[in-house]
Protein backbone atom coordinates (compact mmCIF):
# COMPACT_ATOMS: atom_id res chain seq x y z
CA UNK A 1 0.00 0.00 0.00
CA UNK A 2 2.94 2.01 0.99
CA UNK A 3 4.23 1.75 -2.62
CA UNK A 4 1.05 2.71 -3.95
CA UNK A 5 1.26 5.99 -2.13
CA UNK A 6 4.78 6.59 -3.96
CA UNK A 7 3.81 5.36 -7.32
CA UNK A 8 1.21 8.41 -7.10
CA UNK A 9 3.59 10.81 -5.66
CA UNK A 10 5.99 9.55 -8.47
CA UNK A 11 3.13 10.76 -11.12
CA UNK A 12 2.64 14.35 -9.79
CA UNK A 13 6.60 14.41 -9.57
CA UNK A 14 6.40 13.91 -13.36
CA UNK A 15 3.44 16.30 -13.86
CA UNK A 16 5.52 19.02 -12.48
CA UNK A 17 8.20 19.12 -15.59
CA UNK A 18 5.58 18.57 -18.03
CA UNK A 19 4.39 21.81 -20.86
CA UNK A 20 1.38 23.50 -19.22
CA UNK A 21 -1.59 23.05 -21.09
CA UNK A 22 -2.94 26.65 -20.24
CA UNK A 23 -3.54 29.39 -23.19
CA UNK A 24 -2.80 32.67 -21.23
CA UNK A 25 -5.47 34.49 -22.26
CA UNK A 26 -4.87 38.18 -23.20
CA UNK A 27 -1.39 37.45 -24.94
CA UNK A 28 -2.49 34.09 -26.63
CA UNK A 29 -5.43 33.93 -28.04
CA UNK A 30 -7.46 30.63 -28.70
CA UNK A 31 -8.10 29.79 -32.42
CA UNK A 32 -11.81 29.31 -32.68
CA UNK A 33 -13.42 26.35 -34.27
CA UNK A 34 -15.45 27.22 -37.50
CA UNK A 35 -18.85 26.62 -36.13
CA UNK A 36 -18.09 28.68 -32.69
CA UNK A 37 -21.09 30.74 -31.69
CA UNK A 38 -19.93 34.54 -30.71
CA UNK A 39 -20.88 37.63 -32.14
CA UNK A 40 -23.70 38.22 -34.75
CA UNK A 41 -22.71 38.91 -38.03
CA UNK A 42 -25.09 40.56 -41.18
CA UNK A 43 -24.24 39.18 -44.08
CA UNK A 44 -24.03 40.75 -47.96
CA UNK A 45 -23.64 40.08 -51.33
CA UNK A 46 -20.64 40.54 -53.37
CA UNK A 47 -21.83 43.71 -54.46
CA UNK A 48 -22.49 45.32 -51.01
CA UNK A 49 -26.05 44.37 -50.77
CA UNK A 50 -27.35 43.32 -47.59
CA UNK A 51 -28.83 39.76 -47.42
CA UNK A 52 -31.18 40.49 -44.97
CA UNK A 53 -35.16 40.59 -46.46
CA UNK A 54 -36.74 41.61 -43.14
CA UNK A 55 -38.81 38.58 -42.84
CA UNK A 56 -38.59 38.54 -38.91
CA UNK A 57 -38.45 34.66 -39.13
CA UNK A 58 -35.07 35.51 -36.93
CA UNK A 59 -37.06 37.15 -34.29
CA UNK A 60 -39.78 34.46 -34.11
CA UNK A 61 -37.35 31.35 -33.69
CA UNK A 62 -35.13 33.33 -30.85
CA UNK A 63 -36.17 31.49 -27.86
CA UNK A 64 -35.19 34.67 -25.74
CA UNK A 65 -36.83 37.15 -27.96
CA UNK A 66 -33.22 38.80 -28.27
CA UNK A 67 -33.85 40.33 -32.11
CA UNK A 68 -36.13 43.06 -32.51
CA UNK A 69 -36.17 44.60 -36.13
CA UNK A 70 -38.53 46.80 -38.39
CA UNK A 71 -38.54 46.30 -41.66
CA UNK A 72 -39.18 49.02 -44.87
CA UNK A 73 -39.63 48.62 -48.75
CA UNK A 74 -37.01 49.09 -50.80
CA UNK A 75 -37.24 51.63 -53.34
CA UNK A 76 -36.01 50.92 -57.06
CA UNK A 77 -33.65 53.95 -56.96
CA UNK A 78 -31.52 52.69 -53.38
CA UNK A 79 -32.26 48.81 -52.89
CA UNK A 80 -30.74 47.95 -49.70
CA UNK A 81 -31.34 44.38 -50.45
CA UNK A 82 -32.49 42.52 -53.36
CA UNK A 83 -35.81 41.52 -52.01
CA UNK A 84 -38.82 43.55 -51.81
CA UNK A 85 -38.16 44.53 -48.05
CA UNK A 86 -34.74 44.87 -45.80
CA UNK A 87 -34.56 45.40 -42.52
CA UNK A 88 -35.14 49.52 -41.39
CA UNK A 89 -33.92 48.95 -37.95
CA UNK A 90 -32.53 45.73 -36.58
CA UNK A 91 -31.13 44.96 -32.79
CA UNK A 92 -30.00 42.13 -30.87
CA UNK A 93 -29.50 42.33 -27.27
CA UNK A 94 -26.86 40.46 -26.43
CA UNK A 95 -27.42 40.49 -22.77
CA UNK A 96 -30.44 38.56 -23.78
CA UNK A 97 -28.91 36.32 -26.36
CA UNK A 98 -28.22 32.78 -25.28
CA UNK A 99 -26.08 32.16 -28.32
CA UNK A 100 -28.12 29.35 -29.23
CA UNK A 101 -27.27 29.99 -33.33
CA UNK A 102 -31.38 29.49 -33.80
CA UNK A 103 -31.61 32.85 -36.02
CA UNK A 104 -28.81 31.81 -38.12
CA UNK A 105 -30.87 28.79 -38.99
CA UNK A 106 -34.20 30.07 -39.44
CA UNK A 107 -32.83 32.77 -42.07
CA UNK A 108 -33.74 31.76 -45.50
CA UNK A 109 -31.18 34.13 -46.74
CA UNK A 110 -28.00 32.74 -44.70
CA UNK A 111 -28.52 36.79 -43.42
CA UNK A 112 -27.88 36.39 -40.24
CA UNK A 113 -24.79 34.18 -39.03
CA UNK A 114 -23.18 34.08 -35.79
CA UNK A 115 -19.74 34.89 -35.69
CA UNK A 116 -16.15 33.73 -33.92
CA UNK A 117 -15.97 37.20 -31.88
CA UNK A 118 -16.46 36.35 -28.29
CA UNK A 119 -14.57 39.38 -26.27
CA UNK A 120 -17.88 41.38 -25.40
CA UNK A 121 -17.55 42.84 -22.34
CA UNK A 122 -18.71 45.76 -21.90
CA UNK A 123 -19.46 48.23 -18.57
CA UNK A 124 -23.00 49.90 -19.99
CA UNK A 125 -26.07 47.84 -20.21
CA UNK A 126 -26.16 49.99 -23.40
CA UNK A 127 -23.27 48.75 -25.05
CA UNK A 128 -24.99 45.17 -25.34
CA UNK A 129 -28.05 46.77 -27.88
CA UNK A 130 -26.23 46.09 -30.91
CA UNK A 131 -27.28 47.80 -33.95
CA UNK A 132 -27.21 47.08 -37.88
CA UNK A 133 -23.51 49.01 -38.03
CA UNK A 134 -22.29 46.64 -35.35
CA UNK A 135 -23.13 43.38 -37.18
CA UNK A 136 -23.41 44.43 -40.89
CA UNK A 137 -19.69 43.04 -42.00
CA UNK A 138 -17.43 45.75 -43.34
CA UNK A 139 -15.90 45.94 -46.33
CA UNK A 140 -12.79 44.37 -45.36
CA UNK A 141 -14.37 41.25 -43.77
CA UNK A 142 -15.11 40.24 -47.09
CA UNK A 143 -18.82 40.44 -48.93
CA UNK A 144 -20.11 37.80 -51.08
CA UNK A 145 -21.29 34.06 -50.57
CA UNK A 146 -21.91 32.65 -47.30
CA UNK A 147 -21.90 29.18 -47.33
CA UNK A 148 -23.80 28.30 -43.70
CA UNK A 149 -24.07 24.48 -44.70
CA UNK A 150 -20.40 24.03 -45.03
CA UNK A 151 -19.67 25.80 -42.30
CA UNK A 152 -21.68 23.43 -40.37
CA UNK A 153 -20.08 20.29 -42.01
CA UNK A 154 -16.78 20.82 -40.75
CA UNK A 155 -15.56 18.69 -37.69
CA UNK A 156 -16.27 21.12 -34.52
CA UNK A 157 -12.53 20.53 -33.43
CA UNK A 158 -11.18 22.22 -36.06
CA UNK A 159 -8.69 24.69 -35.54
CA UNK A 160 -8.81 23.84 -31.83
CA UNK A 161 -5.41 23.84 -30.62
CA UNK B 1 41.59 53.23 38.33
CA UNK B 2 39.07 52.87 40.71
CA UNK B 3 36.55 50.48 40.34
CA UNK B 4 33.55 53.19 40.73
CA UNK B 5 34.48 54.45 37.66
CA UNK B 6 33.09 51.65 35.40
CA UNK B 7 29.34 51.13 34.48
CA UNK B 8 27.67 48.65 36.41
CA UNK B 9 28.18 45.15 35.08
CA UNK B 10 25.47 43.13 35.68
CA UNK B 11 23.09 45.80 34.06
CA UNK B 12 25.78 45.47 30.86
CA UNK B 13 25.46 41.60 31.23
CA UNK B 14 22.10 42.03 31.17
CA UNK B 15 22.00 44.62 28.50
CA UNK B 16 23.63 42.11 26.21
CA UNK B 17 21.75 39.36 26.93
CA UNK B 18 19.07 40.98 25.67
CA UNK B 19 20.63 42.87 23.08
CA UNK B 20 21.56 39.26 21.22
CA UNK B 21 18.29 38.16 22.05
CA UNK B 22 16.13 40.87 20.48
CA UNK B 23 18.28 40.13 17.53
CA UNK B 24 18.16 35.99 17.65
CA UNK B 25 14.37 36.93 17.63
CA UNK B 26 14.00 39.53 15.45
CA UNK B 27 15.73 37.46 12.69
CA UNK B 28 14.09 33.95 13.11
CA UNK B 29 10.71 36.26 13.45
CA UNK B 30 11.50 38.14 10.39
CA UNK B 31 13.08 34.92 8.57
CA UNK B 32 9.53 32.91 9.38
CA UNK B 33 7.27 35.96 8.48
CA UNK B 34 9.49 36.98 5.30
CA UNK B 35 9.51 33.63 3.91
CA UNK B 36 5.48 32.90 4.70
CA UNK B 37 4.47 34.39 1.62
CA UNK B 38 6.69 32.95 -0.28
CA UNK B 39 6.06 29.18 0.79
CA UNK B 40 2.47 30.26 0.30
CA UNK B 41 3.31 31.19 -3.88
CA UNK B 42 5.52 27.86 -3.94
CA UNK B 43 2.62 26.18 -2.77
CA UNK B 44 -0.14 27.51 -5.33
CA UNK B 45 2.98 27.43 -7.87
CA UNK B 46 3.52 23.71 -7.39
CA UNK B 47 0.04 23.17 -7.26
CA UNK B 48 -0.55 24.67 -10.71
CA UNK B 49 2.42 22.65 -12.20
CA UNK B 50 1.37 19.56 -10.81
CA UNK B 51 -2.28 20.07 -13.04
CA UNK B 52 -0.06 20.90 -16.13
CA UNK B 53 -0.93 24.90 -15.35
CA UNK B 54 1.12 28.06 -14.77
CA UNK B 55 -0.31 29.11 -11.02
CA UNK B 56 -0.28 32.95 -10.46
CA UNK B 57 2.31 34.80 -13.20
CA UNK B 58 0.39 37.79 -13.33
CA UNK B 59 1.46 40.20 -10.72
CA UNK B 60 4.85 40.67 -10.95
CA UNK B 61 7.77 38.33 -12.80
CA UNK B 62 6.53 35.03 -12.77
CA UNK B 63 3.93 36.22 -10.28
CA UNK B 64 6.21 36.56 -7.16
CA UNK B 65 4.55 40.08 -6.52
CA UNK B 66 1.29 37.81 -5.35
CA UNK B 67 2.02 36.94 -1.91
CA UNK B 68 2.07 40.72 -1.37
CA UNK B 69 -0.72 41.50 -3.16
CA UNK B 70 -2.64 38.67 -1.41
CA UNK B 71 -1.13 40.14 1.86
CA UNK B 72 -2.66 43.78 1.21
CA UNK B 73 -5.74 42.33 -0.16
CA UNK B 74 -6.27 40.96 3.20
CA UNK B 75 -5.55 43.71 5.33
CA UNK B 76 -8.37 45.92 3.07
CA UNK B 77 -11.21 43.54 3.44
CA UNK B 78 -13.81 44.43 5.41
CA UNK B 79 -13.81 42.82 8.89
CA UNK B 80 -17.25 41.22 9.21
CA UNK B 81 -18.21 40.24 12.92
CA UNK B 82 -21.19 38.01 13.39
CA UNK B 83 -23.80 39.48 15.26
CA UNK B 84 -24.07 36.09 16.79
CA UNK B 85 -20.58 35.56 17.65
CA UNK B 86 -19.26 35.13 21.17
CA UNK B 87 -17.48 38.45 20.68
CA UNK B 88 -14.35 38.09 23.32
CA UNK B 89 -13.48 34.80 22.44
CA UNK B 90 -13.98 35.44 18.85
CA UNK B 91 -11.30 38.23 19.10
CA UNK B 92 -8.96 35.97 21.32
CA UNK B 93 -9.35 33.07 18.81
CA UNK B 94 -6.69 33.89 16.20
CA UNK B 95 -4.19 34.74 18.76
CA UNK B 96 -4.32 31.99 20.45
CA UNK B 97 -3.51 30.61 17.47
CA UNK B 98 -0.60 32.44 15.70
CA UNK B 99 1.58 32.80 19.28
CA UNK B 100 1.77 29.10 19.88
CA UNK B 101 2.56 28.89 16.07
CA UNK B 102 5.64 31.28 16.93
CA UNK B 103 6.86 30.57 20.30
CA UNK B 104 7.65 26.86 18.57
CA UNK B 105 10.00 28.92 16.43
CA UNK B 106 12.17 29.88 19.36
CA UNK B 107 13.53 26.22 20.21
CA UNK B 108 14.23 25.35 16.55
CA UNK B 109 18.42 25.60 16.49
CA UNK B 110 19.30 26.52 13.27
CA UNK B 111 22.73 26.91 12.81
CA UNK B 112 26.25 26.24 15.16
CA UNK B 113 27.60 27.60 17.83
CA UNK B 114 29.63 30.02 16.70
CA UNK B 115 32.15 33.22 18.15
CA UNK B 116 30.95 36.81 17.52
CA UNK B 117 33.60 39.02 19.36
CA UNK B 118 34.85 36.73 21.41
CA UNK B 119 31.31 35.21 22.46
CA UNK B 120 29.88 31.76 21.88
CA UNK B 121 26.44 32.18 20.00
CA UNK B 122 23.87 29.41 19.34
CA UNK B 123 22.25 29.98 16.24
CA UNK B 124 18.54 29.66 17.95
CA UNK B 125 16.47 31.74 19.75
CA UNK B 126 16.74 29.61 22.98
CA UNK B 127 18.12 26.39 23.79
CA UNK B 128 16.14 24.80 26.34
CA UNK B 129 17.31 21.58 27.62
CA UNK B 130 13.50 20.00 27.20
CA UNK B 131 13.41 21.58 23.87
CA UNK B 132 11.54 18.52 22.04
CA UNK B 133 8.44 18.60 25.26
CA UNK B 134 8.27 22.51 25.15
CA UNK B 135 7.53 21.67 21.73
CA UNK B 136 4.45 19.48 21.77
CA UNK B 137 3.42 21.49 25.29
CA UNK B 138 2.88 24.72 22.56
CA UNK B 139 2.07 22.43 19.67
CA UNK B 140 -0.90 21.00 21.69
CA UNK B 141 -1.87 24.76 22.73
CA UNK B 142 -2.86 25.28 19.15
CA UNK B 143 -5.89 23.65 18.85
CA UNK B 144 -7.36 25.60 21.81
CA UNK B 145 -7.74 28.88 19.08
CA UNK B 146 -9.15 25.98 16.39
CA UNK B 147 -12.22 24.84 18.77
CA UNK B 148 -12.59 28.44 20.37
CA UNK B 149 -12.85 29.82 16.62
CA UNK B 150 -14.96 27.42 15.45
CA UNK B 151 -17.32 27.52 19.12
CA UNK B 152 -17.38 31.53 19.33
CA UNK B 153 -18.43 31.84 15.39
CA UNK B 154 -21.64 30.35 16.28
CA UNK B 155 -21.98 28.54 12.76
CA UNK B 156 -22.72 24.87 12.25
CA UNK B 157 -19.89 24.38 9.97
CA UNK B 158 -17.41 26.07 12.17
CA UNK B 159 -18.26 24.17 14.78
CA UNK B 160 -17.87 20.48 13.28
CA UNK B 161 -14.12 21.87 12.26
CA UNK B 162 -13.14 22.83 15.28
CA UNK B 163 -14.81 19.59 16.61
CA UNK B 164 -13.00 17.66 13.88
CA UNK B 165 -9.57 19.50 14.84
CA UNK B 166 -10.07 18.98 18.37
CA UNK B 167 -10.20 14.98 18.19
CA UNK B 168 -7.90 14.50 15.13
CA UNK B 169 -5.28 17.07 16.99
CA UNK B 170 -5.71 14.78 20.45
CA UNK B 171 -5.63 11.62 18.79
CA UNK B 172 -2.31 12.31 16.69
CA UNK B 173 -0.63 14.19 19.46
CA UNK B 174 -0.29 11.13 21.26
CA UNK B 175 1.27 9.26 18.29
CA UNK B 176 3.51 12.17 17.76
CA UNK B 177 5.14 12.07 21.05
CA UNK B 178 5.22 8.41 21.37
CA UNK B 179 7.25 7.96 17.81
CA UNK B 180 9.49 10.26 18.67
CA UNK B 181 10.83 8.42 21.60
CA UNK B 182 12.93 6.32 19.84
CA UNK B 183 15.57 9.30 18.81
CA UNK B 184 14.99 10.21 22.30
CA UNK B 185 15.94 6.96 23.10
CA UNK B 186 19.31 6.67 20.75
CA UNK B 187 19.97 10.27 21.48
CA UNK B 188 19.58 10.30 25.13
CA UNK B 189 18.68 13.82 25.70
CA UNK B 190 15.67 16.00 25.05
CA UNK B 191 17.74 18.77 23.96
CA UNK B 192 17.24 19.78 20.01
CA UNK B 193 20.66 21.64 19.72
CA UNK B 194 22.36 18.64 20.85
CA UNK B 195 20.18 15.96 18.94
CA UNK B 196 21.05 17.66 16.20
CA UNK B 197 25.00 17.53 16.65
CA UNK B 198 24.61 14.16 17.19
CA UNK B 199 23.91 13.71 13.62
CA UNK B 200 26.97 15.50 12.24
CA UNK B 201 29.73 13.93 10.35
CA UNK B 202 27.82 13.14 7.35
CA UNK B 203 24.29 11.56 6.48
CA UNK B 204 24.96 8.26 7.19
CA UNK B 205 24.74 9.59 10.66
CA UNK B 206 21.04 11.17 10.60
CA UNK B 207 18.44 9.76 12.39
CA UNK B 208 16.16 9.13 9.66
CA UNK B 209 18.14 5.54 9.10
CA UNK B 210 17.92 4.07 12.55
CA UNK B 211 14.53 5.07 12.72
CA UNK B 212 12.94 4.71 9.20
CA UNK B 213 9.95 3.61 10.93
CA UNK B 214 9.62 6.80 13.47
CA UNK B 215 10.25 8.77 10.57
CA UNK B 216 7.35 7.81 8.77
CA UNK B 217 5.37 7.62 12.12
CA UNK B 218 6.13 11.54 12.63
CA UNK B 219 5.66 12.89 9.65
CA UNK B 220 1.91 11.44 8.93
CA UNK B 221 1.46 12.46 12.95
CA UNK B 222 2.71 15.56 11.61
CA UNK B 223 0.71 16.14 9.29
CA UNK B 224 -2.60 15.63 11.14
CA UNK B 225 -1.31 18.38 13.47
CA UNK B 226 -1.09 20.71 10.99
CA UNK B 227 -4.12 20.10 9.32
CA UNK B 228 -2.50 19.38 5.82
CA UNK B 229 -3.61 17.22 3.51
CA UNK B 230 -4.66 14.45 3.21
CA UNK B 231 -5.96 15.03 7.33
CA UNK B 232 -7.22 18.42 6.91
CA UNK B 233 -10.58 17.37 7.67
CA UNK B 234 -10.93 20.38 9.87
CA UNK B 235 -11.13 22.97 7.22
CA UNK B 236 -12.36 20.56 4.41
CA UNK B 237 -13.54 23.41 1.96
CA UNK B 238 -15.63 21.11 -0.05
CA UNK B 239 -17.20 19.74 3.00
CA UNK B 240 -17.45 22.42 5.54
CA UNK B 241 -16.75 25.30 3.65
CA UNK B 242 -13.16 26.59 4.90
CA UNK B 243 -14.28 25.11 8.90
CA UNK B 244 -13.04 26.59 12.04
CA UNK B 245 -12.28 29.99 9.92
CA UNK B 246 -15.62 30.26 7.49
CA UNK B 247 -16.38 33.47 9.76
CA UNK B 248 -13.70 35.41 9.44
CA UNK B 249 -12.46 37.91 7.26
CA UNK B 250 -9.56 40.19 6.88
CA UNK B 251 -6.75 40.02 8.84
CA UNK B 252 -8.34 37.60 11.82
CA UNK B 253 -8.51 35.21 8.68
CA UNK B 254 -4.76 36.05 7.86
CA UNK B 255 -3.77 35.14 11.47
CA UNK B 256 -5.14 31.61 10.96
CA UNK B 257 -3.49 31.59 7.39
CA UNK B 258 -0.06 32.56 8.54
CA UNK B 259 -0.32 30.21 11.52
CA UNK B 260 -0.85 27.04 9.57
CA UNK B 261 2.00 28.29 6.94
CA UNK B 262 4.26 28.53 10.27
CA UNK B 263 3.24 25.65 11.60
CA UNK B 264 3.94 23.80 8.41
CA UNK B 265 7.75 25.32 8.88
CA UNK B 266 8.19 24.24 12.05
CA UNK B 267 6.90 20.81 11.58
CA UNK B 268 9.45 20.70 9.13
CA UNK B 269 12.04 22.21 10.97
CA UNK B 270 11.23 19.62 13.98
CA UNK B 271 11.53 16.65 11.31
CA UNK B 272 14.96 18.30 10.29
CA UNK B 273 16.06 18.59 13.43
CA UNK B 274 15.46 15.23 14.56
CA UNK B 275 15.72 13.09 11.53
CA UNK B 276 17.50 14.73 8.70
CA UNK B 277 20.86 16.06 11.11
CA UNK B 278 19.29 19.39 11.83
CA UNK B 279 21.71 21.87 10.27
CA UNK B 280 24.51 19.69 9.20
CA UNK B 281 25.73 18.72 6.46
CA UNK B 282 25.00 15.63 4.87
CA UNK B 283 28.63 15.21 3.76
CA UNK B 284 31.82 17.38 5.68
CA UNK B 285 33.09 19.71 3.01
CA UNK B 286 34.58 22.76 5.32
CA UNK B 287 33.90 25.00 1.60
CA UNK B 288 31.80 27.40 4.04
CA UNK B 289 32.10 29.29 6.94
CA UNK B 290 30.12 26.88 9.87
CA UNK B 291 27.94 30.05 10.23
CA UNK B 292 26.78 30.43 6.77
CA UNK B 293 26.47 26.33 5.64
CA UNK B 294 24.42 25.93 8.63
CA UNK B 295 21.85 27.65 8.10
CA UNK B 296 21.66 27.09 4.25
CA UNK B 297 22.17 23.48 5.26
CA UNK B 298 19.31 23.96 7.61
CA UNK B 299 17.01 26.10 5.16
CA UNK B 300 17.42 23.63 1.87
CA UNK B 301 16.25 20.79 3.73
CA UNK B 302 13.23 22.44 5.63
CA UNK B 303 12.63 23.77 1.71
CA UNK B 304 13.01 19.84 0.63
CA UNK B 305 10.38 18.95 3.18
CA UNK B 306 7.73 21.64 2.49
CA UNK B 307 8.12 20.63 -0.58
CA UNK B 308 6.75 17.03 0.26
CA UNK B 309 3.71 18.69 2.02
CA UNK B 310 2.93 20.26 -1.08
CA UNK B 311 3.37 17.38 -3.03
CA UNK B 312 1.35 15.49 -0.74
CA UNK B 313 -1.43 17.91 -1.19
CA UNK B 314 -0.99 17.76 -4.67
CA UNK B 315 -1.28 14.12 -4.77
CA UNK B 316 -3.30 12.69 -2.23
CA UNK B 317 -7.44 12.98 -1.66
CA UNK B 318 -8.70 13.64 1.78
CA UNK B 319 -9.11 10.97 4.63
CA UNK B 320 -12.59 10.07 5.60
CA UNK B 321 -13.46 11.24 8.76
CA UNK B 322 -13.49 6.90 10.19
CA UNK B 323 -10.39 6.35 8.40
CA UNK B 324 -8.84 9.10 9.66
CA UNK B 325 -9.32 7.88 13.81
CA UNK B 326 -8.90 4.08 12.45
CA UNK B 327 -5.40 5.10 10.90
CA UNK B 328 -4.52 7.72 14.01
CA UNK B 329 -5.52 4.75 16.54
CA UNK B 330 -5.29 1.40 15.06
CA UNK B 331 -2.01 1.78 12.52
CA UNK B 332 -0.09 4.75 13.96
CA UNK B 333 -0.28 4.29 17.49
CA UNK B 334 0.13 0.84 18.05
CA UNK B 335 3.13 1.19 15.46
CA UNK B 336 4.75 4.34 17.05
CA UNK B 337 4.07 1.93 20.23
CA UNK B 338 5.73 -0.74 19.11
CA UNK B 339 8.75 1.07 17.82
CA UNK B 340 9.34 2.50 21.53
CA UNK B 341 9.96 -1.74 22.10
CA UNK B 342 11.98 -2.41 18.90
CA UNK B 343 13.73 0.25 19.66
CA UNK B 344 15.20 0.16 23.29
CA UNK B 345 15.32 -3.55 22.73
CA UNK B 346 17.64 -2.66 20.00
CA UNK B 347 19.39 0.24 22.59
CA UNK B 348 19.64 -2.31 25.20
CA UNK B 349 21.69 -4.80 23.17
CA UNK B 350 24.06 -2.20 21.61
CA UNK B 351 23.21 -2.58 18.17
CA UNK B 352 25.38 -1.39 15.31
CA UNK B 353 23.01 1.21 13.16
CA UNK B 354 22.30 -0.37 10.42
CA UNK B 355 20.36 -3.35 12.63
CA UNK B 356 18.39 -0.07 13.47
CA UNK B 357 17.86 0.38 9.88
CA UNK B 358 16.93 -3.53 8.84
CA UNK B 359 14.81 -3.72 11.67
CA UNK B 360 12.63 -0.54 11.06
CA UNK B 361 12.33 -1.49 7.42
CA UNK B 362 11.28 -4.67 7.98
CA UNK B 363 8.05 -3.47 10.20
CA UNK B 364 6.94 -1.19 7.67
CA UNK B 365 7.24 -3.51 4.98
CA UNK B 366 5.60 -6.55 7.26
CA UNK B 367 2.54 -3.95 8.48
CA UNK B 368 2.23 -2.66 4.77
CA UNK B 369 1.74 -5.95 3.58
CA UNK B 370 -0.72 -6.97 6.25
CA UNK B 371 -2.57 -4.09 5.67
CA UNK B 372 -2.62 -4.45 2.21
CA UNK B 373 -4.21 -8.19 1.93
CA UNK B 374 -6.43 -6.46 4.60
CA UNK B 375 -7.96 -4.26 2.39
CA UNK B 376 -8.20 -6.66 -0.38
CA UNK B 377 -9.88 -9.04 1.19
CA UNK B 378 -12.45 -6.30 2.57
CA UNK B 379 -12.84 -4.96 -1.13
CA UNK B 380 -13.72 -8.56 -2.49
CA UNK B 381 -16.32 -9.43 0.20
CA UNK B 382 -17.78 -6.26 -0.55
S1 LIG C 1 -28.45 33.15 -31.05
FE1 LIG C 1 -30.40 32.40 -30.25
S2 LIG C 1 -30.82 33.77 -28.57
FE2 LIG C 1 -29.28 34.77 -29.77
S3 LIG C 1 -30.36 36.08 -31.14
FE3 LIG C 1 -30.05 34.17 -32.22
S4 LIG C 1 -31.86 32.95 -31.80
FE4 LIG C 1 -31.85 34.64 -30.32
S1 LIG D 1 -31.90 38.11 -40.72
FE1 LIG D 1 -32.79 36.55 -42.06
S2 LIG D 1 -34.52 35.78 -40.88
FE2 LIG D 1 -33.96 37.71 -39.95
S3 LIG D 1 -35.21 39.22 -40.93
FE3 LIG D 1 -33.34 39.18 -42.08
S4 LIG D 1 -33.69 37.68 -43.71
FE4 LIG D 1 -35.32 37.40 -42.21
Amino acid sequence: MLLEFLKGLAVTFRHIFKPHITVLYPEQKRVDAPIFRGKHKLNRYADGQERCVGCALCASACPSEAIYLEAAENTPEHPVSPGERYAELYQINLLRCIFCGYCEEACPENAIVLGPEYELAGTRREEFVMNKEDMLVKPEEGFGEYDVEAVHELPATEGLP
Amino acid sequence: MPLRNYPNWGLLVMLELFLISAIKIAFVVGVALGAMPFVVLFERKLLGWIQVRPGPNRVGPWGLLQCIVDGIKLFFKEEIIPDQADKPLYLLAPALVVIPAFLVLAIIPFGPTVHVLGRDINMSVTDLNIGILFFFAIASLGVYGIVIAGWSSNNKYSLLGAMRSSAQMLSYEISLGLSVVGVLLLAGTFDLRTIAEQQAGGFWHWYIFQQPLGFVLFLAAGFAETNRLPFDLPEAETELTGGYHTEYSSMKFAMFFISEYINIMTMSAIVTTLYLGGWTAPIEHGLLPPWLAGPLWFGAKVFVLIFFFILIRGTWPRLRYDQLMAFGWKIVLPLALANIILTACLVALDSPWWVFCLAGLAVIFVIDRIVTMLRRSTLRAA
